[in-house]
Protein backbone atom coordinates (compact mmCIF):
# COMPACT_ATOMS: atom_id res chain seq x y z
CA UNK A 1 0.00 0.00 0.00
CA UNK A 2 2.79 2.25 1.42
CA UNK A 3 4.09 1.87 -2.27
CA UNK A 4 0.65 2.58 -4.03
CA UNK A 5 0.79 5.38 -2.52
CA UNK A 6 3.94 6.78 -3.55
CA UNK A 7 3.08 6.33 -7.23
CA UNK A 8 -0.02 8.29 -6.92
CA UNK A 9 1.74 11.11 -5.63
CA UNK A 10 4.19 10.34 -8.13
CA UNK A 11 1.36 10.66 -10.59
CA UNK A 12 -0.03 13.38 -9.32
CA UNK A 13 2.97 15.59 -9.46
CA UNK A 14 3.36 14.37 -13.29
CA UNK A 15 -0.27 15.67 -14.15
CA UNK A 16 0.27 19.13 -12.97
CA UNK A 17 3.57 19.36 -14.73
CA UNK A 18 3.30 17.41 -17.64
CA UNK A 19 -0.46 17.98 -18.75
CA UNK A 20 1.05 18.52 -22.49
CA UNK A 21 3.11 15.54 -22.41
CA UNK A 22 0.84 12.79 -21.92
CA UNK A 23 0.42 13.02 -17.99
CA UNK A 24 -3.05 13.65 -17.96
CA UNK A 25 -5.68 11.00 -19.16
CA UNK A 26 -8.29 13.04 -21.78
CA UNK A 27 -10.67 9.94 -21.71
CA UNK A 28 -10.19 8.87 -18.01
CA UNK A 29 -9.56 5.35 -18.71
CA UNK A 30 -6.71 3.18 -18.24
CA UNK A 31 -4.36 1.89 -21.24
CA UNK A 32 -5.78 -1.18 -21.33
CA UNK A 33 -9.20 -0.65 -20.75
CA UNK A 34 -9.19 1.65 -23.77
CA UNK A 35 -6.82 -1.02 -25.91
CA UNK A 36 -9.80 -3.49 -25.14
CA UNK A 37 -12.06 -0.98 -26.76
CA UNK A 38 -10.18 -0.35 -29.76
CA UNK A 39 -9.62 -4.04 -30.12
CA UNK A 40 -13.35 -4.63 -29.47
CA UNK A 41 -13.82 -2.41 -32.37
CA UNK A 42 -11.63 -4.22 -34.92
CA UNK A 43 -13.33 -7.30 -33.89
CA UNK A 44 -16.72 -5.98 -34.69
CA UNK A 45 -15.63 -4.61 -38.49
CA UNK A 46 -14.49 -8.28 -38.66
CA UNK A 47 -17.73 -9.79 -37.47
CA UNK A 48 -19.05 -7.17 -39.86
CA UNK A 49 -17.72 -8.36 -42.91
CA UNK A 50 -18.81 -11.90 -42.42
CA UNK A 51 -22.22 -10.68 -41.98
CA UNK A 52 -22.07 -8.30 -44.71
CA UNK A 53 -20.78 -11.28 -46.98
CA UNK A 54 -23.88 -13.58 -45.96
CA UNK A 55 -26.11 -10.58 -46.38
CA UNK A 56 -24.60 -9.85 -50.01
CA UNK A 57 -24.68 -13.55 -50.82
CA UNK A 58 -28.73 -13.91 -49.44
CA UNK A 59 -29.82 -11.04 -51.58
CA UNK A 60 -28.04 -12.39 -54.88
CA UNK A 61 -30.42 -15.75 -54.16
CA UNK A 62 -33.63 -16.27 -55.63
CA UNK A 63 -34.30 -18.61 -52.76
CA UNK A 64 -32.92 -19.07 -48.91
CA UNK A 65 -33.41 -21.51 -46.43
CA UNK A 66 -36.38 -20.69 -44.34
CA UNK A 67 -34.73 -20.41 -40.65
CA UNK A 68 -38.22 -21.86 -38.61
CA UNK A 69 -37.80 -25.06 -40.93
CA UNK A 70 -33.79 -25.21 -40.58
CA UNK A 71 -33.95 -24.87 -37.08
CA UNK A 72 -36.43 -26.41 -35.59
CA UNK A 73 -35.51 -29.87 -34.02
CA UNK A 74 -34.37 -30.01 -30.27
CA UNK A 75 -32.36 -32.66 -28.03
CA UNK A 76 -33.97 -35.71 -27.76
CA UNK A 77 -35.71 -36.19 -30.82
CA UNK A 78 -37.93 -33.10 -30.33
CA UNK A 79 -39.65 -31.95 -33.77
CA UNK A 80 -41.50 -29.15 -35.34
CA UNK A 81 -40.37 -26.89 -32.59
CA UNK A 82 -39.10 -23.63 -34.85
CA UNK A 83 -36.30 -21.48 -32.90
CA UNK A 84 -36.90 -22.79 -29.67
CA UNK A 85 -33.06 -24.01 -29.04
CA UNK A 86 -31.68 -21.17 -30.52
CA UNK A 87 -34.00 -18.99 -27.86
CA UNK A 88 -32.66 -21.18 -24.87
CA UNK A 89 -28.97 -20.76 -26.35
CA UNK A 90 -29.62 -17.08 -26.38
CA UNK A 91 -31.00 -17.06 -23.20
CA UNK A 92 -27.82 -19.07 -21.55
CA UNK A 93 -25.91 -16.06 -23.03
CA UNK A 94 -28.04 -13.19 -21.74
CA UNK A 95 -27.68 -14.62 -18.30
CA UNK A 96 -24.14 -15.11 -18.59
CA UNK A 97 -23.84 -11.26 -19.38
CA UNK A 98 -25.61 -10.61 -16.63
CA UNK A 99 -23.45 -12.49 -13.95
CA UNK A 100 -19.97 -11.56 -15.71
CA UNK A 101 -21.74 -7.47 -15.20
CA UNK A 102 -22.31 -8.45 -11.29
CA UNK A 103 -18.31 -10.20 -11.03
CA UNK A 104 -17.09 -6.47 -12.26
CA UNK A 105 -19.50 -4.67 -10.29
CA UNK A 106 -18.25 -6.54 -7.15
CA UNK A 107 -14.76 -6.24 -8.57
CA UNK A 108 -15.18 -2.48 -7.60
CA UNK A 109 -16.34 -3.47 -4.47
CA UNK A 110 -13.01 -5.04 -4.03
CA UNK A 111 -15.36 -8.60 -2.45
CA UNK A 112 -12.86 -10.88 -4.71
CA UNK A 113 -14.79 -14.12 -3.25
CA UNK A 114 -18.09 -12.84 -4.59
CA UNK A 115 -16.20 -11.83 -7.98
CA UNK A 116 -15.05 -15.31 -7.96
CA UNK A 117 -18.25 -16.69 -7.52
CA UNK A 118 -19.85 -15.14 -10.36
CA UNK A 119 -16.70 -15.21 -12.85
CA UNK A 120 -17.38 -19.43 -11.98
CA UNK A 121 -21.00 -19.03 -12.73
CA UNK A 122 -20.35 -17.37 -15.90
CA UNK A 123 -17.60 -19.90 -16.85
CA UNK A 124 -20.36 -22.17 -16.60
CA UNK A 125 -23.01 -20.47 -18.45
CA UNK A 126 -20.19 -20.00 -21.95
CA UNK A 127 -19.39 -23.88 -21.28
CA UNK A 128 -23.54 -24.21 -21.68
CA UNK A 129 -23.56 -22.54 -24.63
CA UNK A 130 -20.68 -24.04 -26.83
CA UNK A 131 -22.08 -27.17 -25.62
CA UNK A 132 -25.60 -25.96 -26.72
CA UNK A 133 -23.93 -24.81 -30.31
CA UNK A 134 -21.96 -28.49 -30.39
CA UNK A 135 -25.08 -30.14 -30.36
CA UNK A 136 -26.67 -27.55 -32.98
CA UNK A 137 -23.65 -28.17 -35.19
CA UNK A 138 -23.97 -32.19 -34.77
CA UNK A 139 -27.73 -32.28 -35.49
CA UNK A 140 -27.00 -30.16 -38.71
CA UNK A 141 -24.10 -32.42 -40.02
CA UNK A 142 -24.87 -35.48 -39.01
CA UNK A 143 -29.13 -35.77 -38.73
CA UNK A 144 -29.88 -32.97 -41.59
CA UNK A 145 -26.63 -33.39 -43.90
CA UNK A 146 -25.56 -29.66 -44.21
CA UNK A 147 -22.32 -29.41 -45.24
CA UNK A 148 -19.68 -26.64 -45.68
CA UNK A 149 -19.89 -27.36 -49.48
CA UNK A 150 -23.73 -28.45 -49.84
CA UNK A 151 -27.05 -27.61 -48.11
CA UNK A 152 -30.15 -29.58 -48.78
CA UNK A 153 -32.70 -26.53 -47.50
CA UNK A 154 -33.90 -24.46 -49.72
CA UNK A 155 -37.72 -22.74 -50.39
CA UNK A 156 -40.12 -23.33 -52.57
CA UNK A 157 -40.15 -20.71 -56.09
CA UNK A 158 -43.45 -22.25 -57.30
CA UNK A 159 -46.89 -23.59 -55.89
CA UNK A 160 -48.00 -26.95 -56.75
CA UNK A 161 -48.17 -30.19 -55.11
CA UNK A 162 -45.58 -33.16 -54.32
CA UNK A 163 -46.92 -36.37 -56.67
CA UNK A 164 -45.77 -39.59 -57.23
CA UNK A 165 -43.28 -41.36 -59.25
CA UNK A 166 -46.73 -42.85 -61.31
CA UNK A 167 -48.23 -39.71 -61.72
CA UNK A 168 -45.00 -38.14 -62.81
CA UNK A 169 -44.31 -40.71 -65.41
CA UNK A 170 -47.77 -40.25 -66.77
CA UNK A 171 -46.97 -36.16 -66.99
CA UNK A 172 -43.76 -36.76 -68.46
CA UNK A 173 -43.37 -39.84 -70.45
CA UNK A 174 -39.70 -38.73 -71.31
CA UNK A 175 -38.51 -39.30 -67.56
CA UNK A 176 -36.94 -42.90 -67.63
CA UNK A 177 -37.46 -45.17 -64.26
CA UNK A 178 -34.85 -46.16 -62.16
CA UNK A 179 -34.08 -47.84 -58.81
CA UNK A 180 -31.21 -48.08 -56.28
CA UNK A 181 -30.72 -49.80 -52.72
CA UNK A 182 -30.65 -47.50 -50.03
CA UNK A 183 -30.43 -48.07 -46.01
CA UNK A 184 -32.83 -47.49 -43.59
CA UNK A 185 -31.18 -46.97 -40.05
CA UNK A 186 -33.89 -48.02 -37.47
CA UNK A 187 -31.86 -47.46 -33.97
CA UNK A 188 -28.98 -49.60 -34.02
CA UNK A 189 -30.27 -52.29 -36.68
CA UNK A 190 -30.47 -51.54 -40.86
CA UNK A 191 -32.41 -52.96 -43.69
CA UNK A 192 -31.74 -52.16 -47.28
CA UNK A 193 -34.94 -51.73 -49.47
CA UNK A 194 -35.30 -50.25 -53.25
CA UNK A 195 -36.11 -47.17 -54.06
CA UNK A 196 -37.64 -46.29 -57.51
CA UNK A 197 -36.98 -42.99 -59.03
CA UNK A 198 -37.35 -40.98 -62.75
CA UNK A 199 -34.31 -39.19 -64.48
CA UNK A 200 -34.51 -36.94 -67.22
CA UNK A 201 -32.53 -36.72 -70.11
CA UNK A 202 -29.72 -34.05 -68.41
CA UNK A 203 -29.49 -36.89 -65.53
CA UNK A 204 -32.17 -34.74 -62.86
CA UNK A 205 -32.95 -37.43 -60.36
CA UNK A 206 -36.93 -36.98 -59.14
CA UNK A 207 -38.17 -39.09 -56.15
CA UNK A 208 -41.22 -39.45 -54.42
CA UNK A 209 -40.87 -36.93 -51.56
CA UNK A 210 -39.86 -38.52 -48.50
CA UNK A 211 -39.81 -37.19 -44.75
CA UNK A 212 -36.27 -36.27 -43.95
CA UNK A 213 -35.83 -38.71 -41.25
CA UNK A 214 -36.85 -41.78 -43.57
CA UNK A 215 -33.63 -42.90 -43.77
CA UNK A 216 -32.89 -42.55 -39.85
CA UNK A 217 -36.26 -43.68 -38.51
CA UNK A 218 -36.12 -43.00 -34.79
CA UNK A 219 -38.22 -45.83 -33.47
CA UNK A 220 -41.64 -45.48 -35.20
CA UNK A 221 -41.72 -42.28 -35.37
CA UNK A 222 -42.10 -41.95 -39.14
CA UNK A 223 -44.84 -43.55 -40.60
CA UNK A 224 -45.14 -43.82 -43.93
CA UNK A 225 -43.13 -42.72 -47.01
CA UNK A 226 -44.52 -40.02 -48.48
CA UNK A 227 -45.41 -36.49 -46.90
CA UNK A 228 -48.97 -37.07 -46.34
CA UNK A 229 -49.69 -33.39 -45.16
CA UNK A 230 -53.37 -32.30 -44.27
CA UNK A 231 -53.69 -30.50 -47.24
CA UNK A 232 -52.48 -33.06 -49.91
CA UNK A 233 -48.57 -31.96 -50.11
CA UNK A 234 -49.43 -28.57 -51.12
CA UNK A 235 -46.21 -26.54 -51.63
CA UNK A 236 -46.91 -22.60 -51.25
CA UNK A 237 -44.22 -20.00 -53.26
CA UNK A 238 -41.78 -19.56 -50.56
CA UNK A 239 -42.37 -22.07 -48.08
CA UNK A 240 -39.23 -24.32 -46.75
CA UNK A 241 -38.30 -27.59 -47.60
CA UNK A 242 -35.29 -30.41 -46.34
CA UNK A 243 -34.30 -32.47 -49.08
CA UNK A 244 -34.05 -35.52 -47.26
CA UNK A 245 -30.36 -37.10 -47.18
CA UNK A 246 -28.73 -40.52 -46.69
CA UNK A 247 -25.15 -41.23 -46.90
CA UNK A 248 -23.80 -39.05 -49.54
CA UNK A 249 -27.12 -39.15 -51.70
CA UNK A 250 -29.49 -36.23 -51.69
CA UNK A 251 -33.36 -37.40 -52.43
CA UNK A 252 -34.83 -34.51 -53.97
CA UNK A 253 -38.49 -34.30 -54.14
CA UNK A 254 -41.01 -34.61 -57.57
CA UNK A 255 -43.77 -32.23 -57.63
CA UNK A 256 -46.08 -30.80 -60.57
CA UNK A 257 -46.53 -26.68 -60.40
CA UNK A 258 -50.20 -24.83 -61.27
CA UNK A 259 -48.92 -24.78 -64.64
CA UNK A 260 -48.93 -28.72 -64.70
CA UNK A 261 -44.93 -28.66 -65.36
CA UNK A 262 -43.05 -31.69 -63.33
CA UNK A 263 -40.12 -30.35 -61.45
CA UNK A 264 -37.55 -31.41 -59.11
CA UNK A 265 -36.50 -29.82 -56.14
CA UNK A 266 -33.84 -27.37 -56.22
CA UNK A 267 -30.95 -27.99 -53.35
CA UNK A 268 -30.45 -24.69 -51.93
CA UNK A 269 -27.83 -21.91 -52.01
CA UNK A 270 -24.44 -24.14 -51.60
CA UNK A 271 -22.95 -21.21 -49.38
CA UNK A 272 -25.38 -21.70 -46.03
CA UNK A 273 -23.14 -24.71 -45.01
CA UNK A 274 -20.21 -22.96 -45.03
CA UNK A 275 -21.77 -19.62 -43.85
CA UNK A 276 -23.62 -20.36 -41.05
CA UNK A 277 -20.56 -22.70 -39.66
CA UNK A 278 -17.77 -20.35 -40.47
CA UNK A 279 -19.84 -17.46 -38.79
CA UNK A 280 -21.14 -19.15 -35.80
CA UNK A 281 -18.00 -21.24 -35.72
CA UNK A 282 -15.78 -18.15 -35.32
CA UNK A 283 -18.41 -16.37 -32.47
CA UNK A 284 -18.11 -19.95 -31.04
CA UNK A 285 -14.14 -19.40 -31.38
CA UNK A 286 -15.24 -15.78 -29.22
CA UNK A 287 -16.87 -17.78 -26.50
CA UNK A 288 -13.89 -20.46 -26.09
CA UNK A 289 -11.40 -17.69 -25.73
CA UNK A 290 -13.61 -15.44 -23.28
CA UNK A 291 -14.30 -19.03 -21.23
CA UNK A 292 -9.80 -19.40 -20.69
CA UNK A 293 -9.67 -15.98 -20.13
CA UNK A 294 -12.48 -15.99 -17.39
CA UNK A 295 -11.03 -19.11 -16.03
CA UNK A 296 -7.66 -17.53 -15.70
CA UNK A 297 -9.23 -14.15 -14.15
CA UNK A 298 -10.93 -16.55 -11.74
CA UNK A 299 -7.93 -17.70 -10.51
CA UNK A 300 -6.26 -14.76 -10.44
CA UNK A 301 -8.70 -13.04 -8.41
CA UNK A 302 -8.72 -15.90 -5.98
CA UNK A 303 -5.14 -15.77 -5.33
CA UNK A 304 -5.53 -12.33 -4.23
CA UNK A 305 -3.52 -10.84 -7.07
CA UNK A 306 -6.25 -8.30 -8.45
CA UNK A 307 -7.07 -7.00 -5.07
CA UNK A 308 -3.20 -6.37 -4.31
CA UNK A 309 -3.66 -3.95 -7.16
CA UNK A 310 -6.15 -1.89 -5.28
CA UNK A 311 -8.04 -0.63 -8.55
CA UNK A 312 -10.73 -2.40 -8.87
CA UNK A 313 -10.23 -5.75 -10.19
CA UNK A 314 -9.76 -3.69 -13.60
CA UNK A 315 -8.48 -6.66 -15.31
CA UNK A 316 -12.17 -8.34 -14.55
CA UNK A 317 -13.75 -5.12 -16.21
CA UNK A 318 -11.77 -5.84 -19.05
CA UNK A 319 -12.57 -9.57 -19.65
CA UNK A 320 -16.18 -8.58 -18.61
CA UNK A 321 -16.31 -6.12 -22.18
CA UNK A 322 -15.38 -9.06 -24.02
CA UNK A 323 -17.41 -11.33 -22.90
CA UNK A 324 -20.74 -8.35 -23.38
CA UNK A 325 -18.76 -7.95 -26.66
CA UNK A 326 -19.39 -12.07 -27.40
CA UNK A 327 -23.14 -11.52 -26.52
CA UNK A 328 -23.80 -8.49 -28.48
CA UNK A 329 -21.90 -10.27 -31.53
CA UNK A 330 -24.42 -13.04 -30.51
CA UNK A 331 -27.46 -10.46 -31.19
CA UNK A 332 -26.97 -9.96 -34.65
CA UNK A 333 -25.85 -13.04 -35.49
CA UNK A 334 -29.18 -14.32 -34.26
CA UNK A 335 -30.88 -11.94 -36.39
CA UNK A 336 -28.94 -12.63 -39.24
CA UNK A 337 -29.05 -16.89 -39.38
CA UNK A 338 -32.17 -17.35 -37.04
CA UNK A 339 -34.87 -14.49 -37.07
CA UNK A 340 -34.91 -12.80 -40.88
CA UNK B 1 -15.64 4.07 -10.18
CA UNK B 2 -17.43 2.47 -6.46
CA UNK B 3 -17.28 4.97 -4.13
CA UNK B 4 -17.41 7.98 -6.66
CA UNK B 5 -21.09 8.55 -6.20
CA UNK B 6 -20.55 8.58 -2.16
CA UNK B 7 -22.62 5.57 -1.58
CA UNK B 8 -21.97 2.90 1.00
CA UNK B 9 -20.99 -0.04 0.14
CA UNK B 10 -23.91 -2.36 0.49
CA UNK B 11 -26.18 0.72 -1.28
CA UNK B 12 -23.52 0.27 -4.26
CA UNK B 13 -24.57 -3.43 -4.28
CA UNK B 14 -28.29 -2.74 -4.77
CA UNK B 15 -27.40 -0.18 -7.32
CA UNK B 16 -25.67 -2.74 -8.82
CA UNK B 17 -27.90 -5.43 -8.63
CA UNK B 18 -30.73 -3.39 -9.59
CA UNK B 19 -28.89 -2.33 -12.74
CA UNK B 20 -28.49 -6.31 -13.64
CA UNK B 21 -31.74 -7.56 -12.96
CA UNK B 22 -33.38 -4.81 -15.05
CA UNK B 23 -30.60 -5.38 -17.90
CA UNK B 24 -31.72 -9.15 -17.71
CA UNK B 25 -35.58 -8.31 -17.83
CA UNK B 26 -35.22 -5.67 -20.59
CA UNK B 27 -33.11 -7.90 -22.57
CA UNK B 28 -34.92 -11.44 -21.89
CA UNK B 29 -38.46 -9.73 -22.80
CA UNK B 30 -36.77 -8.35 -26.03
CA UNK B 31 -35.51 -11.66 -27.62
CA UNK B 32 -38.84 -12.94 -26.29
CA UNK B 33 -40.39 -10.59 -28.61
CA UNK B 34 -38.33 -10.66 -31.41
CA UNK B 35 -38.95 -14.79 -31.66
CA UNK B 36 -42.63 -14.37 -31.25
CA UNK B 37 -42.28 -12.05 -34.56
CA UNK B 38 -40.31 -14.68 -36.06
CA UNK B 39 -42.99 -17.22 -35.46
CA UNK B 40 -46.35 -15.98 -35.20
CA UNK B 41 -45.94 -12.82 -37.12
CA UNK B 42 -46.07 -14.37 -40.36
CA UNK B 43 -49.27 -14.19 -42.52
CA UNK B 44 -50.20 -10.65 -40.25
CA UNK B 45 -48.26 -8.11 -40.80
CA UNK B 46 -46.40 -8.19 -44.43
CA UNK B 47 -42.48 -9.61 -44.49
CA UNK B 48 -40.98 -6.02 -44.38
CA UNK B 49 -42.51 -4.78 -41.50
CA UNK B 50 -41.91 -8.20 -39.72
CA UNK B 51 -38.29 -7.62 -40.68
CA UNK B 52 -37.93 -4.12 -39.89
CA UNK B 53 -39.83 -4.62 -36.35
CA UNK B 54 -37.12 -7.56 -35.72
CA UNK B 55 -34.27 -5.48 -36.75
CA UNK B 56 -35.39 -2.32 -34.93
CA UNK B 57 -35.12 -4.88 -31.63
CA UNK B 58 -31.96 -6.27 -32.09
CA UNK B 59 -30.31 -2.53 -32.30
CA UNK B 60 -31.80 -1.42 -29.43
CA UNK B 61 -30.85 -5.02 -27.19
CA UNK B 62 -26.99 -4.14 -28.99
CA UNK B 63 -27.75 -0.38 -28.06
CA UNK B 64 -28.60 -1.66 -24.60
CA UNK B 65 -25.58 -3.90 -24.03
CA UNK B 66 -23.13 -1.37 -25.01
CA UNK B 67 -24.39 1.43 -23.33
CA UNK B 68 -25.57 0.32 -19.79
CA UNK B 69 -23.89 -3.47 -19.78
CA UNK B 70 -20.30 -2.43 -21.41
CA UNK B 71 -20.86 0.87 -19.50
CA UNK B 72 -19.94 3.34 -22.41
CA UNK B 73 -22.65 5.76 -21.86
CA UNK B 74 -21.11 6.49 -18.61
CA UNK B 75 -17.61 7.01 -19.98
CA UNK B 76 -15.81 10.18 -21.40
CA UNK B 77 -18.12 11.61 -24.50
CA UNK B 78 -15.50 11.93 -26.67
CA UNK B 79 -13.98 8.21 -26.11
CA UNK B 80 -17.45 6.96 -26.21
CA UNK B 81 -17.52 8.80 -30.15
CA UNK B 82 -14.43 7.04 -30.92
CA UNK B 83 -15.80 3.77 -30.91
CA UNK B 84 -19.33 4.55 -32.36
CA UNK B 85 -18.53 6.92 -35.05
CA UNK B 86 -16.23 4.86 -36.90
CA UNK B 87 -19.11 2.67 -37.01
CA UNK B 88 -20.75 4.60 -39.09
CA UNK B 89 -19.10 3.26 -41.92
CA UNK B 90 -20.84 0.14 -41.63
CA UNK B 91 -24.10 2.02 -42.84
CA UNK B 92 -22.63 2.59 -46.36
CA UNK B 93 -21.13 -1.23 -46.05
CA UNK B 94 -24.73 -2.61 -45.25
CA UNK B 95 -26.20 -0.51 -47.64
CA UNK B 96 -23.67 -1.07 -50.95
CA UNK B 97 -23.39 -4.64 -50.65
CA UNK B 98 -26.91 -5.56 -50.26
CA UNK B 99 -27.72 -3.21 -53.29
CA UNK B 100 -25.09 -4.67 -55.25
CA UNK B 101 -26.00 -8.28 -54.25
CA UNK B 102 -29.80 -7.71 -55.33
CA UNK B 103 -28.22 -6.57 -58.30
CA UNK B 104 -26.78 -9.76 -58.85
CA UNK B 105 -29.66 -11.26 -58.61
CA UNK B 106 -31.16 -9.32 -60.91
CA UNK B 107 -28.45 -9.82 -63.47
CA UNK B 108 -28.57 -13.73 -63.16
CA UNK B 109 -32.32 -13.96 -63.57
CA UNK B 110 -31.99 -12.11 -66.90
CA UNK B 111 -29.48 -13.93 -68.35
CA UNK B 112 -31.18 -17.11 -67.29
CA UNK B 113 -34.92 -16.14 -68.66
CA UNK B 114 -36.59 -16.58 -65.29
CA UNK B 115 -37.01 -12.97 -64.89
CA UNK B 116 -40.69 -12.33 -63.67
CA UNK B 117 -40.90 -9.10 -65.81
CA UNK B 118 -39.17 -10.16 -68.81
CA UNK B 119 -42.73 -12.02 -70.72
CA UNK B 120 -44.35 -8.60 -70.64
CA UNK B 121 -41.09 -6.16 -71.14
CA UNK B 122 -39.62 -7.17 -74.00
CA UNK B 123 -43.18 -7.56 -75.89
CA UNK B 124 -44.09 -4.35 -75.12
CA UNK B 125 -41.30 -2.53 -75.72
CA UNK B 126 -40.95 -3.88 -79.65
CA UNK B 127 -44.61 -2.75 -80.07
CA UNK B 128 -43.61 0.46 -79.02
CA UNK B 129 -40.38 1.19 -81.08
CA UNK B 130 -42.22 -0.71 -83.59
CA UNK B 131 -39.72 -3.52 -84.22
CA UNK B 132 -40.69 -5.68 -86.38
CA UNK B 133 -39.76 -9.74 -85.99
CA UNK B 134 -37.97 -11.75 -88.71
CA UNK B 135 -41.43 -13.94 -88.97
CA UNK B 136 -43.73 -11.18 -88.96
CA UNK B 137 -41.56 -9.92 -92.85
CA UNK B 138 -44.34 -11.12 -95.41
CA UNK B 139 -42.85 -13.83 -96.68
CA UNK B 140 -43.40 -13.55 -100.40
CA UNK B 141 -42.18 -10.41 -102.22
CA UNK B 142 -42.40 -10.38 -106.25
CA UNK B 143 -41.37 -7.51 -108.27
CA UNK B 144 -44.20 -6.37 -110.99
Amino acid sequence: MAHDTAIETENQTAEQHDTWNGGESPFKASYGKLMMWYFLLSDAFTFAGFLIAYGSLRFSMNAWPVPDHVFSTLPFGGENAPLIFVTIMTFILIVSSVTVLRAVQEGHLENTNATVKWLVITVIGGAAFLGCQAWEWNNLIVQEGVTIYNNPFSSHLDEGKYITLVEAKANNPSLMQMEMDVTIHNGDAHTTESLPYLVDKDGNKYFEKVNHHYFHRHGDAVEGKLVGTTDGGKVEKGEGYLIAYSEGEYFPGVYQTAEGVVKTEEMGPKSFGTLFFFITGFHGLHVFSGLVMLIVMAMNTASGFYRSRNNGHEMVEKIGLYWHFVDLVWVFVFLAFYLL
Amino acid sequence: MAHSHGLSIEEQRKADIGIGVKGFIILLLITFGEVAVAIFGKGLLPGLVLRLIMIALSLYKAYYIVSIFMHLGGEVRSMAMSIVLPMLLLVWAVIAFLWQGEAVRDSRNYVNGNDPLKEKAPKAADDRLGIQKADDLPKNISFE
